[in-house]
């Protein structure tokens, strides 16, 4: 049997990973609502001053969709190492970075898309003054793929481990302080009235060189990890 | 093939690492502490006291090699790595695993050191300082490759894994050092500075590098007798680990 070409085996991870995730769609809220709670429980803590509180909403936002994602890496390879499937993707003929690449983009349009979605809300709730919330919603449309991309490459590495979910945060956090400070940079440079169109096409710079390093490293990794 | 590289092909098998090791380690630790003798005697009794900040100063002694230090004994785990993964040689990974411990021991006394020192001068045990930031940054980086080499049961499998982590660290690191200088710098410029080698006089700056010609060679001391151990552990079913310690289990 002829192998099929490398665009139909993309197309077939892809629509397999998206009609896994419709088929479990109440999963895909359980981030949003991590989110939400999150981001209610700050006022609490802080106190409801609306100047406190417009003053913090960006990194808050951010930070609150970092971590939602944090936690929701677990279920990137998870599922696919438990049922079998990602070894055959290991074995099958088609390079495998972009097979991960598909499942990579699979994950990220299942968990921080919603997240982007409610992320304006969040940053009403907190009062961020409206000129920001454009640039902060681009800084989330660069930044996340760009966390998503970085967090699969760590991801992978754990994938053999039992408890990977605080020791993933440790590898990861400090990988991500670039992107946060790139991103949160942009919003106050947006709330002071400054330029901040530099530190968006440095996310933007980042991401791009991540979306052409982070499958192949991601590939070597899970090599690695599965000793394949 | 000549004999320097016939060495150290020779040297890539354990059994003969583990002796040469063995033979080197204490030649390195007693230079070590001579040269540390040396560093610190020159530092703490004969370099003159600052004109602005007193003897106080003299901490720079052990913080600012073990900066050095933290830094280096990353780019060697980062290049024992490489080769681990390149070559897929077993010492090497042994080599790679076995620095992170000790930068990290080294990035940790920077931390401590410098706090206690910020504490008299600026006035503060901690400042978001760009240089603070990503020390504080490197230390989880070593801490991370620690990690996730101590959570993967298999020993050579973590080691790769971990060494891995490591060459995504070092492609990290200067990014994560820049923007941190740019995020520091938007907010506000730095008031605080620290000595710059060029700014010091000869009498402060011999010490200095005896210092860390000192730490340097601790850390190779410290490296093989790492390394010695671990590949005991690792290769505890193989003839020649047997032939060592058989003769010290048959004695009454």
């Amino acid at each position: 049997m002829r192998p099929g070409s490398t665009a139909a085996a993309c197309t077939a991870v892809l629509r397999r990973d998206l009609l896994l995730a419709w088929r479990r769609r109440g999963d895909a809220a359980f981030p949003v609502l991590y989110a939400l709670i999150v981001a209610t429980l700050f006022p609490f803590a802080l106190g409801p001053e609306d100047a406190l509180l417009a003053r913090i909403a960006a990194g808050v936002v951010l930070l609150t969709v970092l971590l939602a994602m944090l936690l929701a890496f677990d279920a990137l390879f998870r599922p696919d190492l438990e049922d079998g499937s990602l070894e055959l993707l290991l074995l099958a003929p088609q390079p495998l970075a972009l097979l991960l690449g598909m499942k990579i983009l699979a994950h990220w349009l299942t968990t921080a898309l919603p997240l982007i979605v409610i992320a304006p809300l969040l940053a009403m709730m907190l009062h961020l003054p409206a000129p920001a919330q454009p640039v902060l919603l681009a800084a989330l449309l660069l930044g996340t793929p760009l966390l998503s991309l970085l967090g699969a490459v760590l991801v992978a590495l754990t994938a053999g481990t039992h408890r990977s979910g605080m020791l993933l945060a440790l590898m990861l956090l400090p990988l991500t302080v670039p992107v946060v400070i790139f991103a949160a940079g942009a919003v106050s440079a947006a709330e002071a009235g400054l330029p901040h169109l530099a530190p968006l096409l440095w996310l933007g710079a980042a991401l791009v060189l991540a979306l052409v390093l982070a499958p192949l490293a991601c590939a070597a990794a899970l090599r690695i990890a599965l000793d394949a | 093939m000549n004999t320097l590289t016939l060495w150290l092909h020779k040297l890539g098998s354990p059994p003969t690492f583990y002796r040469f090791a063995g033979a080197v380690r204490p030649w390195l630790l007693a230079a070590a502490l001579l040269a540390g003798a040396i560093g610190l005697y020159g530092g703490l009794v004969l370099a003159p006291a600052d004109y602005q900040q007193g003897d106080a100063y003299r901490i720079i002694f052990i913080h600012v090699p073990s900066a050095w230090m933290g830094l280096f004994i990353y780019a060697c785990m980062a290049a024992a790595g490489f080769v681990a993964l390149v070559w897929r040689i077993k010492l090497a990974e042994i080599v790679a695993m076995e620095c992170a411990p000790i930068g990290a021991a080294f990035t940790f006394i920077t931390l401590v050191t410098g706090s206690l020192w910020g504490k008299p001068m600026w006035g503060t045990w901690w400042t978001w300082d760009a240089r603070l930031t990503s020390e504080l940054v490197l230390l989880f980086l070593y801490l991370g490759v620690i990690g996730l080499y101590y959570a993967i049961e298999d020993r050579r499998k973590a080691a790769r894994a971990a060494a891995f982590l490591a060459l995504i660290g070092i492609i990290n690191l200067p990014i994560v050092h820049f923007s941190v200088q740019w995020w520091n710098t938007l907010h506000q410029g730095s008031t605080v500075r620290i000595l710059g080698p060029s700014h010091i006089a000869p009498s402060m700056l011999w010490p200095l590098l005896a210092m860390a010609l000192a730490t340097k060679l601790y850390f190779g001391a410290s490296l093989l007798g790492r390394a010695r151990v671990a590949l005991l552990a690792q290769e505890g079913g193989k003839d020649w680990v047997r032939a060592l310690a058989q003769p010290e289990g048959s004695r009454p």
